[in-house]
């Protein structure tokens, strides 16, 4: 049984390391085999891009090398897909290479297209790529007052990072001695400022302490300096704009039409593409209505792990993904807090401590752990 | 007529059924009618609300075993 995973993010790496543990026999008598292609030798913990925004992290801490995070038994090539034929099972590579498999993960995950709304790239600060964030703390370290707006679009990856970098910010610009020179305002696509509601509840408070202003319901669609302007005719002047950008899945699921925005319909338990039984989806790369975040893809991963060992082992899977996500949230001052939920069981996040917050920078550093399946 | 596309958002938190609501009407075409499903309680309102401000219309609503469906027009 040959089973192929596409895409070497925190999805694809933990559930390539999970199979090859569990099929360690069949691996080690040759009866199956554990193919990665990735597009790059090196595996980024995306969540520290928030950190390195407001230098708080280093871009040197966020790198490993790919082949080191996997078990030695899994064959990983750095040579993107660029075609699948998912009726013939196999995919073409950036190379040229034409390989067939018996079961394919998907997992290629999405990125940040902030030029999906006119003037948004040319006109704001993001970090959702090392090069913005180190663009974003750059204009930070310069900038000595004035208006800054958070603006996010939709979908987005990481759903508590609008929330995260405004209290991070409040930070930042406390620290350098000019909060009272700023006045920053936070918007928000729905009718509350975050979309789990008891987080919005605590949150809104929050902003009110600190003197910062809100909007909700407040969907961009056109930026020009100075101004971003929303789909509901409203629009706020900023001297700095700090963007969470609208997101897509990734342009050869696009090209090669699995999904309407890059995004592959997939069944919400099982994970397959739906109609294809030996085509798995996960993270950011499915259309699930769940948050697109690491924690996401972890508990997928696992659960994809059980249930593909069990179709090599048993010829059926044997448990469903019941939507478990975890989300630190930091809370700025030291603090931090998380939301824990699934499909039948709401967030119910308590009030943010120092030590949370202690054991989200331990995570930080443990994540690498966390990749190879030992945590 | 267009399609009419499913946004099954049953049972979801996060990023929630308005969210995804938004997150399909902007992936979808000019006069496509988008059937939302939701469980959340607070959706009868706030949907119609941002439907109403960005001048979309609301073509059906009901309730069926206990899951809301609202059915949206792109206008725009």
């Amino acid at each position: 049984m040959h089973i192929l995973v596409v895409g070497g993010g925190m999805g694809g790496t933990i559930l390539a390391n999970n199979l090859a543990r569990r099929l360690s026999g069949e691996l080690e008598q040759g009866s199956s085999k554990i193919t990665m292609l990735s597009a790059s030798d090196k595996h980024m913990y995306q969540p520290g891009l928030l950190y390195v925004a407001v230098g708080k992290m280093s871009t040197s801490e966020l790198y490993r090398d790919q082949k080191s995070l996997l078990e030695p038994s899994i064959d990983f090539h750095v040579d993107p897909v660029e075609k699948f034929d998912l009726d013939n099972n196999s995919v073409t590579t950036k190379s040229g290479k034409k390989i067939s498999y018996d079961i394919i993960c998907i997992a290629t995950g999405s990125r940040g297209n902030a030029a999906g709304i006119p003037g948004l790239a040319e006109n704001a600060c993001q970090f959702y790529t090392e090069a913005d964030a180190l663009a974003m703390y750059k204009k930070l370290q310069k900038f000595e007052g004035g208006k800054v707006v958070v603006a996010t679009g939709v979908p987005h990856k990481c759903p508590m990072s609008p929330l995260e970098i405004t209290f991070f910010l409040i930070d930042y610009f406390k620290k350098r001695g000019i909060w009272d020179k700023v006045d920053l305002h936070y918007t928000y696509p729905i009718g509350r400022v975050h979309s789990l509601e008891p987080v919005a509840k605590w949150a809104a408070p929050e902003f009110d302490k600190e003197g910062v202003t809100y909007e909700t319901l407040f969907n961009m669609k056109e930026v020009v300096p100075g101004k971003v302007i929303s789909e509901e005719d409203s629009s706020a002047e900023f001297d700095l704009l700090v963007t969470v950008p609208p997101h897509k899945g990734m342009q050869v699921i696009e090209d090669n039409e699995l999904g309407k925005g890059g995004f592959i319909p997939t069944d919400k338990k099982k994970l397959n593409m739906e109609g294809r039984d030996n085509v798995f989806v996960l993270g950011d790369t499915t259309n699930l209505p769940i948050s697109k975040a690491g924690s996401t893809a972890h508990f997928e991963a696992e659960a994809l792990g059980e249930n593909i060992a069990a179709m090599v082992q048993q010829g059926e899977p044997v448990r469903d993904y019941d939507g478990k996500v975890f989300c630190f949230i930091e809370a700025g001052d030291g603090k931090a807090t998380y939301a824990m939920f699934d499909y039948n069981n709401p967030p119910n996040p308590q009030a943010p401590t120092s030590g949370l917050h202690w054991f989200k920078t331990a995570y930080n550093r443990m994540y690498w752990a966390s990749a190879r399946g030992i945590i | 007529m267009s399609d009419r596309i499913l946004v099954d958002a049953k049972n979801t938190f996060c990023p929630g059924p308005l969210m995804e609501l938004i997150s399909n009407m902007k992936m979808a075409e000019v006069g496509d009618e988008l059937e939302l499903l939701s469980t959340d309680e607070g959706s009868a309102a706030d949907i119609p609300e941002w439907v109403n401000k960005v001048g979309h219309e609301i073509v059906d609503s009901f309730t069926e075993e206990e899951v809301l469906h609202i059915v949206v027009k792109k206008i725009k």
